[in-house]
């Protein structure tokens, strides 16, 4: 007879199914990237101990269903070498993951690969997991590369945004207007000619990298600093899905790391201990107290670096069902 | 003369041209490339050895220090005019075999075509060349086939070694610096063989002009204008007369690169551009290339560096529609 806690099987990153006896083991991809040869021992967990099926998740994960309940220390031994290889921090090798509660920290393709991306959104990524896996509270984290925000960071408690502040020199710049098209028809049209040099209206700028890529003279480049747009507190769900939105804008890597962080002790400090299995959205607790005390704890310790503009308070919108 | 002498000694060397000289070199622009994370080799100011980038080809050519992108040509105010200061210093340009033929394209269009072009003489007069050998060919490079491999006509060449640095000196001011270094015999590294090769057909008929050859390219190219900005061989300005913008009264003209791929080039009064289609904007920087130069000046304008080839975002191949244009040619005339 099967005698087990399922509080503890949710934590170890398995999944309590709707089939008695037939658990799911959730396998954490930090950063969407992983090199092939792991494909095979995913196989082998899937087509051993589960029904030979895998599937995606929208997490950049894999979940292989049909696992029975009796096998989740073979399947723990098997995941060993894919948890060595990502390097996921974890407290008992051998004995699986540590904790599902922060949800797999997922990327774009990024500047390994796609033309747009402003930065290495898997080597972020992966340095975010180091830093707050493994923990139980439910925190979603993503990194995108430019605004297209394919990974969709916007419905992630923090979202990443990739940014560059365009460099121009006048003196190789042509006039062709390469980057005044392309800002006005795929950007925000923050460009504008004025006795045939090109003028930014930095407030305006999302910092998107259309003007350095289009440039054919390299009269727009990349500034050294890589920067960020960091929004917050998106979310699905049933009472209250929401866009995240901006809260940093010209933001840099440090800050970003320490405002996780420590948003991890506000949590602790305001999560509701009724809430069931242990679990309340980040942004639920926000609106509960106030995002000022949530700004008090989130800034403590952070510098922002000096071209940094902070939007707060930060006000959602989105449809109320409750 | 031929010298070999230690590096140290030649960046010793490089600090006392500096009195004199700006010297530029192909340059590693580190993050100054295009996408994240991506570095750009272009020219630049150098004054070691060690900034000299010499194991890749530069995404551009040498012709920005003898044909600035943006150059101020005189300034304007009221009744007076007052031509822009020639810079204080001489210039010493390392590059390539293929670019230093170039040069010679350079001098026919602003020396031998018409009147001489004073801003143009006014900087080459005063550069001078030093030869950077090849000892691989790179990709997308046709030089072997466009006889630009080989160079003679350097002012010195420089090959620097694990250890030492190997000069060829045709230039006097060197070879007195180098009185006490040791003589060697230097001979310029050259490839003699490229993975790409062209044909250039003797003479083009007409009727390439109007084969549907060209259709491809219209809806291919995105009219950017890389592969002109990055070939050495082009040439072509437009004027910018302006006003500045606190001072209504006082103002510059500037001459500024401009194609014959970007919008505008073919703008007339009235509004008409008479070469919208991009693919007739192809045909035309093919045949000025292939044949058009040759019938004026006796050589092709193409060297075969193969930086058009190199840069070009849609993956067009300049030589590929060389050899597309020769095999039509050989068709025609079978």
């Amino acid at each position: 007879m099967l005698d087990l806690n399922t509080k503890k099987i949710k934590k170890n990153a398995y999944r309590i199914t709707k089939v008695r006896g037939e658990t799911a083991s959730r396998i954490r991809i930090p950063g969407g990237l992983l090199t092939a040869d792991l494909l095979p021992k995913i196989q082998e967990i899937a087509e051993t101990y589960g029904n030979g099926r895998i599937h995606l998740t929208t997490r950049q994960g894999f979940e292989i269903p049909g696992i029975r309940y009796e096998d989740m220390d073979a399947v723990n031994t098997l995941l060993q070498p894919i948890i060595d290889q990502l390097e996921i921090n974890q407290v008992i090798p051998g004995k699986g993951y540590t904790a599902s509660g922060t949800r797999n920290v997922s990327a774009c393709i990024g500047s390994n690969t796609c033309p747009f991306a402003n930065y290495n959104t898997t080597d972020f990524a992966k340095k975010m997991e180091k830093e707050i896996f493994p923990n139980d509270l439910h925190f979603k984290v993503a990194f995108t590369g430019c605004a297209n925000d394919c990974i969709k960071t916007r419905m992630h408690d923090f979202g990443i945004i990739g940014m560059t502040e365009p460099q121009y020199d006048k003196d190789r710049c042509v006039n062709c207007q390469a980057c005044v098209k392309a800002c006005k028809q795929k950007s925000v049209d923050a460009l504008s000619v004025e006795n045939y040099k090109i003028v930014r209206d930095a407030a305006k700028c999302v910092g998107c990298g259309e003007c350095v890529i289009n440039c054919p003279t390299r009269a727009w480049t990349r500034s050294t600093k890589k920067y960020y747009r960091l929004v917050i507190m998106g979310r699905t769900g049933k009472r209250n899905p929401r866009l995240a939105e901006d809260y940093l804008v010209w933001t840099d890597e440090a800050a970003i790391i320490k405002i996780v962080k420590n948003t991890y002790k506000f949590v602790k400090e305001y999560i509701d201990t009724t809430a069931p299995g242990g679990k309340e959205h980040i942004g639920y607790i926000i609106d509960r107290v106030g995002f000022k005390e949530f700004e008090k704890w989130a800034l403590d310790g952070v510098e922002f670096d000096e071209k940094t503009i902070v939007k707060g308070p930060v006000y959602w919108s989105g449809p109320h069902y409750d | 003369m031929g010298y070999q002498i230690n590096k140290t000694k030649m960046n010793t060397l490089f600090t006392d041209l500096l009195e004199n000289y700006t010297i530029y070199a192909p340059k590693r622009f580190v993050g100054g490339g295009t996408f994240a994370d991506t570095d750009c080799i272009r020219y630049g100011e150098i004054s070691t050895l060690e900034e000299i980038e010499f194991s890749e080809k530069s995404d551009y050519s040498f012709k920005e220090v003898l044909l600035p992108i943006s150059e101020t040509l005189f300034y304007f105010t009221e009744a007076v005019m007052k031509e822009s200061d020639p810079p204080l210093k001489e210039a010493i340009v390392f590059l390539r075999s293929c670019d230093l033929h170039s040069l010679n394209r350079l001098d026919t269009i602003y020396l031998k075509n018409g009147p001489v072009d004073p801003y143009y003489k006014r900087l080459r007069d005063h550069t001078h060349f030093i030869l950077m050998g090849c000892e691989n060919t790179f990709e997308n490079c046709f030089c072997v086939s466009m006889g630009t491999n080989q160079s003679t006509n350097y002012d010195a060449y420089i090959k620097v070694t694990a250890e030492e640095v190997l000069i060829d000196s045709h230039w006097n001011l060197l070879d007195q610096a180098l009185a006490n270094a040791q003589p060697f015999t230097v001979v310029p590294d050259s490839v003699s063989i490229n993975n790409i090769s062209v044909e250039i057909p003797e003479s083009i008929p007409q009727s390439v002009f109007d084969s549907t050859l060209w259709d491809d390219y219209t809806a291919r190219c995105i009219a950017c204008g890389r592969c002109t900005f990055v070939c050495p061989t082009c040439t072509c300005f437009t004027m910018q007369d302006l006003f500045y913008s606190d001072n209504g009264k006082a103002g510059e003209r500037r001459r500024v690169w401009a194609s014959c791929q970007v919008d505008g080039y073919t703008d007339v009064a009235g509004g008409h551009a008479f070469r919208e289609n991009k693919g007739q904007r192809m045909r035309f920087k093919v045949m000025h290339k292939i044949s058009d130069y040759k019938k004026r000046f006796d050589n092709q304008m193409c060297t075969g560096c193969g930086r058009c080839d190199d840069i070009c975002p849609e993956y067009i191949s300049f030589s590929n529609c060389i050899n597309k244009v020769n095999a039509l040619v050989k068709e025609e005339n079978r």
